[in-house]
């Protein structure tokens, strides 16, 4: 059984900054939704938010995991982890002084996914052969697009049933951007994953996107309900394509 | 090396090391190697925060007079408690401290974090000079029974043997920490603590644990010190030499691992013991006063950040 994530009402900031206003998007069981924006616009917020990183002021976050319904706010990042619900923060976040076997260790920190850990390692060596290769190297010591995929395979670990991911396109030369997008989708069908990304990528993040939203000002400006709908928006046009 | 086994060995050296002593029989070496030891478990008590989550603790004096004058307070209030019992006292109530502090300033970040522990080490000792009981500013007297319990000997052997057990288990503590769950998490604060958060590392949790053994650790060091000095006043308990030795051992020898403090301590600690006691001034023609102690910490430590950062274990360990 899949999973399924519902913002409602998402009032969030930091102090006296409010940074989303009224926001509300959903990611059905089973889908790839696209968060879309430049820049300061609260995508990154949004993501937070949900990990319990950031406390809302106002709304609702619910998560349908396997059937069962959580309201997410209010719960720290442990719990959101645990209920099976992984992050890939943006910029990668790894843990550059840890090797590459040490980082997967850390992305199943939490009691549940400790019981099958030796499973999910396997399961991440064989979806990323690359970092099997490096497994006792220094994750900072590896470039760029290593990084990334041991960012994602990190997150793998915690054996999660929803994924967030923010930028995974940042910092990365353009055929990396692609191959990170298409592993994304890999390991999406691979396990079963509903999917929420950020990205500023707009071509690359549509290809792989059922659907999306564009999220301006903290307010989500356009709502795509499929992936034609978003190419074709005149307001999609104006920002990314400039025309 | 497994837990036990490790520990057994450890144990196995500390009665070796006891047993030379007492065969050497000589009160200084007690006096000095005590000292020594002493700092073995201050310099590992701090690395567990400061080096495994990378929190650096400036407030040490505190921790270590918290149970020095807990001491006091037993030795006035039960005076024939025994000296194990009054450890583990003062090492629950700088615990207690560290679970506070650690709840107070764990949401600053790094040098804010160290800016409020440097804060707490002066509050304490405010409160130590304006607190009658145990002597205010006087000081306080602690009379030293002439001979050891269970052991017979001088004093000094019973203390040392304190210490050394003290320092088996704290020695112990830090490196089932470090092959734990629980030292995996350290380290990932210490790298990247927002990554470590979103991983589901509870971190908040976690901190609070490195800051209550870190500060009931320093503690038990502190305790046995009024026996040591006899005479215990605040500007001795709250020396600066506490401070900087216990952040310059770990730093020298190297915070990444548990052998790292020891091997600071042992070198830092047994260098400033020499120099008490060397003739400098035939050599040099000039005095070398005690405050020379702190100027070999600090200069060491200088010269380890610049030159090994990684500290002497550093050094040895293979380049991944």
């Amino acid at each position: 059984m899949a999973s399924s994530l519902t913002v409602a009402n998402l009032d969030a900031g930091y102090g006296a900054v409010r940074v989303l206003e009224d926001v509300s998007l959903r990611v059905g069981a089973g889908e790839t939704v696209a968060l879309l924006g430049t820049n300061g616009n609260g995508k990154s917020t949004l993501m937070k938010s949900v990990m319990g990183i950031v406390r809302p002021s106002a709304g609702s976050i619910a998560a349908e995991i396997d059937g069962t319904t959580y309201e997410l706010v209010g719960r720290s990042t442990e719990d959101i982890v645990d209920l099976g619900i992984a992050f890939v923060p943006e910029g990668r976040r790894l843990f550059p002084k840890l090797t590459v076997s040490e980082n997967l260790l850390l992305g199943a920190f939490r009691p549940t996914a400790r019981t099958s850990i030796a499973r999910n390692m396997d399961f991440c060596f064989e979806t990323f052969p690359r970092l099997k290769e490096r497994a006792r190297q220094l994750a900072g010591s590896m470039s760029g697009g290593e990084q990334q995929m041991l960012a994602l395979a990190r997150a793998l670990m915690s054996a999660p049933r929803m994924l967030l991911i923010d930028e995974p396109s940042v910092g990365l030369a353009p055929l990396l951007v692609s191959r990170t997008i298409d592993k994304i989708k890999e390991l999406k069908t691979g396990y079963d994953l509903t999917v929420l990304m950020a990205e500023q990528n707009f071509t690359q993040a549509i290809r792989i996107a059922d659907r999306g939203y564009v999220i301006v000002h903290g307010r989500i400006a356009f709502a795509g309900e499929s992936a034609e709908a978003l190419n074709n928006n005149d307001m999609i046009r104006e920002f990314y394509l400039g025309a | 090396m497994r837990g036990l086994t490790f520990s057994l060995v450890l144990i196995a050296v500390a009665v070796a090391i006891f047993a030379l002593g007492r065969w050497y029989s000589n009160s200084y070496a007690f006096f000095a190697a005590y000292i020594v030891v002493q700092y073995i478990v201050l310099g590992t008590a701090w690395n567990i925060l400061g080096g495994y989550t990378g929190y650096v603790n400036f407030g040490v004096t505190a921790f270590f007079a918290i149970g020095a004058y807990s001491t006091v307070v037993l030795y006035k209030l039960v005076p024939a408690m025994p000296l194990p019992v009054m450890i583990v006292i003062g090492g629950v109530l700088a615990g207690i401290v560290g679970l506070g502090t650690g709840y107070l300033t764990l949401r600053l970040r790094g040098v804010f974090f160290s800016i409020a522990t440097l804060a707490l080490a002066v509050v304490v000792q405010t409160l130590i000079t304006n607190w009658d009981f145990v002597g205010g500013a006087r000081g306080a007297y602690v009379l030293r029974p002439r001979a050891a319990p269970l052991i017979g000997g001088e004093y000094i052997q019973y203390l040392f043997l304190v210490m050394l057990g003290l320092c088996v288990i704290v020695l112990a503590t830090a490196r089932a920490i470090e092959r734990s769950g629980l030292g995996y998490g350290f380290a990932a604060i210490r790298d990247d603590e927002a990554a470590a958060e979103a991983s589901g590392v509870p971190t908040l949790k976690l901190k609070l644990i490195a800051t209550v053994l870190s500060g009931g650790f320093m503690g038990m060091a502190g305790a046995p010190l009024p026996y040591y000095v006899t005479y215990l006043d605040p500007s001795s308990g709250f020396s600066l030499n506490y401070a900087v030795n216990a952040i310059a051992m770990p730093l020298i020898g190297g915070t990444s691992s548990w052998l790292g403090p020891a091997v600071g301590a042992v070198l830092v600690g047994g260098l400033q013991e020499w120099l008490k006691v060397v003739q400098l001034r035939e050599w040099l023609g000039i005095g070398v006063p005690s405050e020379a102690n702190v100027l070999v910490a600090g200069l060491l430590m200088v010269a380890f950040v610049i030159l090994a950062p990684q500290g002497i274990v550093g050094l040895f360990q293979r380049k991944k």
